[in-house]
């Protein structure tokens, strides 16, 4: 169970978040909705604990792992150090075999500058899902991606969210890539922002439906 | 036509500059040499050779070379630990560099000179007030690099490394240090050449041996053909450790942006 209780966040004198409550269960997806700059990403950071100045309490699993806007990689070590040291629980094989999940176990001696934005961002995927997490947060994975890119990470995440059931935020301002992952979607808005809806993003096996407005 | 663009590329080649340049170092060497016409003042570099071998075959050169090669390792070391540790916090903590930050440009801005005379007078004339002066010299130097570096270090990877909960000596190893190596590279290698300099005026002012002392013993003597026989062959051994250890790892920590 993840528990988001932000009473408030302030960067001095500006309130940039206020009253955002929401709980999550095991295997959720949410997707936080809103335009740039609304303040999302400090969300996020918030959530995975990079943050801890702000107003109001959050719950949250141990073992996390986030995909940021950019593949953060480490340039200086290779692909499968890349999963090995972050996950050194994760033995060199166990690194190969998300490579090969994720299409570029071939590429497992390179430097990631050797590899194409698009195999970066499949090694960030792999990096995410390699450690098995019980929280995923995704802040706009898929910004800055043509089309067809944006489609087949789409596809590949939705795969590997089925295999490990992670609890997963997803933080974007496309609401369709929202409706495709997620089953539940929050609407930031305003200044300082808060959650201004709250509706169902895929047809609700479970009762949910249509939307309820918090404003 | 033709002929002019080959010798235009050929001319283009690094290591032919580099010799080009050198030689005509030397000419100009030979020339200021046999406008002088007194060896006494500005020997040729050939009559070089002579004392040379002398120094070489007699030990002198060898041991004092030794002595100082010894005081510059026994200064360069603790003045790189020291100077990264200082920048590194520096750069990482805004409180630790408002209180330092004032000390740094005191340092900064302090002749080397003085720190040597004030560390020969307060800690005495031997090898421990050598090492410290010279350890006082150099340490504002690297701490100046290693702050820019670390205000220069990655957000986005900070972000990563603490959301992966990697363990504090990880983190240090493989996401700091290689953002930090540029910059202890650049320093260890500027750091090097001032070292030396600083520890020949430490040893002509304070010191009974190394290339600083032959230098003043020979000055006393007028005898420019041995001042200038101790100072190129230290100039020799210290573009020896630039080519067999400094460069080699300099290009080790950079192999990653080449591949």
């Amino acid at each position: 169970m993840i528990k988001v209780d932000v009473r408030r966040k302030a960067f001095g004198e500006e309130e940039v978040l206020r009253a955002i409550r929401f709980e999550m269960e095991t295997g959720e997806t949410v997707a936080i909705l809103g335009p740039s700059g609304i303040g999302k990403s400090t969300l996020l950071r918030l959530i995975v604990g990079i943050d801890t100045g702000f107003e109001g309490k959050i719950t949250r699993p141990e073992k996390i792992a986030m995909v940021f806007q950019e593949p953060v990689l480490l340039p200086w070590r290779s692909v499968v150090e890349n999963l090995t040291l972050v996950h050194p629980q994760l033995g060199t094989q166990a690194a190969l075999s998300a490579l090969e999940r994720t299409g570029i176990a071939d590429k497992a001696g390179l430097f990631p500058g050797q590899l194409s934005l698009g195999q970066q961002r499949r090694l960030a995927l792999a990096r995410a899902f390699a450690g098995r997490p019980e929280l995923l947060v995704m802040d706009e994975p898929y910004v800055s991606l043509d089309p067809a890119m944006a489609e087949d990470m789409l596809s590949l995440t939705e795969a590997l969210i089925a295999e490990t059931a992670p609890a997963v935020i997803l933080v974007t301002h496309s609401e369709a890539e929202a409706r495709r992952l997620a089953r539940r979607c929050l609407r930031l808005a305003g200044k300082p922002a808060t959650i201004i809806e709250e509706f169902a993003a895929k047809p609700a096996s479970d009762g949910w439906e249509g939307h309820h407005d918090r404003a | 036509m033709d002929c002019s663009c080959t010798l235009n590329k050929t001319l283009q080649h690094p290591a032919l500059v580099r010799a080009l340049s050198l030689g005509l170092l030397l000419l100009l060497w030979i020339a200021a040499a046999a406008l002088t016409a007194d060896a006494s003042v500005l020997p040729q570099p050939w009559a070089l050779w002579t004392p040379f071998l002398q120094a070489l075959g007699s030990g002198a050169l060898p041991y004092h070379l030794g002595m100082t090669l010894w005081r510059v390792v026994c200064a360069f070391v603790p003045a790189m630990i020291i100077g990264v540790a200082v920048g590194f916090l520096m750069g990482r903590f805004a409180s630790v560099d408002r209180w330092l930050d004032p000390w740094l440009v005191v340092f900064l801005n302090l002749p080397a000179l003085v720190l040597i005379v004030l560390c020969y007078i307060w800690i005495g004339l031997n090898e421990t007030a050598a090492i410290t002066a010279v350890v006082l010299n150099k340490i504002p130097n690297v701490a100046t690099l290693l702050r820019e570096g670390t205000r220069a270090l990655d957000p986005n990877l900070d972000s990563m490394a603490a959301v992966y909960r990697m363990r504090p000596l990880a983190r240090l190893r493989h996401v700091i240090m290689p953002q930090l190596a540029p910059f202890i590279a650049a320093s260890a290698r500027a750091g090097i050449a001032v070292i030396w300099k600083i520890v020949l005026v430490v040893e002509f002012l304070g010191r009974s041996s190394g290339i600083g002392f032959q230098i003043h013993f020979y000055f006393q003597l007028f005898n420019v053909a041995m001042v200038l026989v101790y100072a190129l062959s230290f100039i020799g051994v210290m573009l020896l450790v630039e080519a067999l250890f400094l460069q080699p790892a300099e290009r080790r920590v950079r192999r990653w942006r080449t591949a």
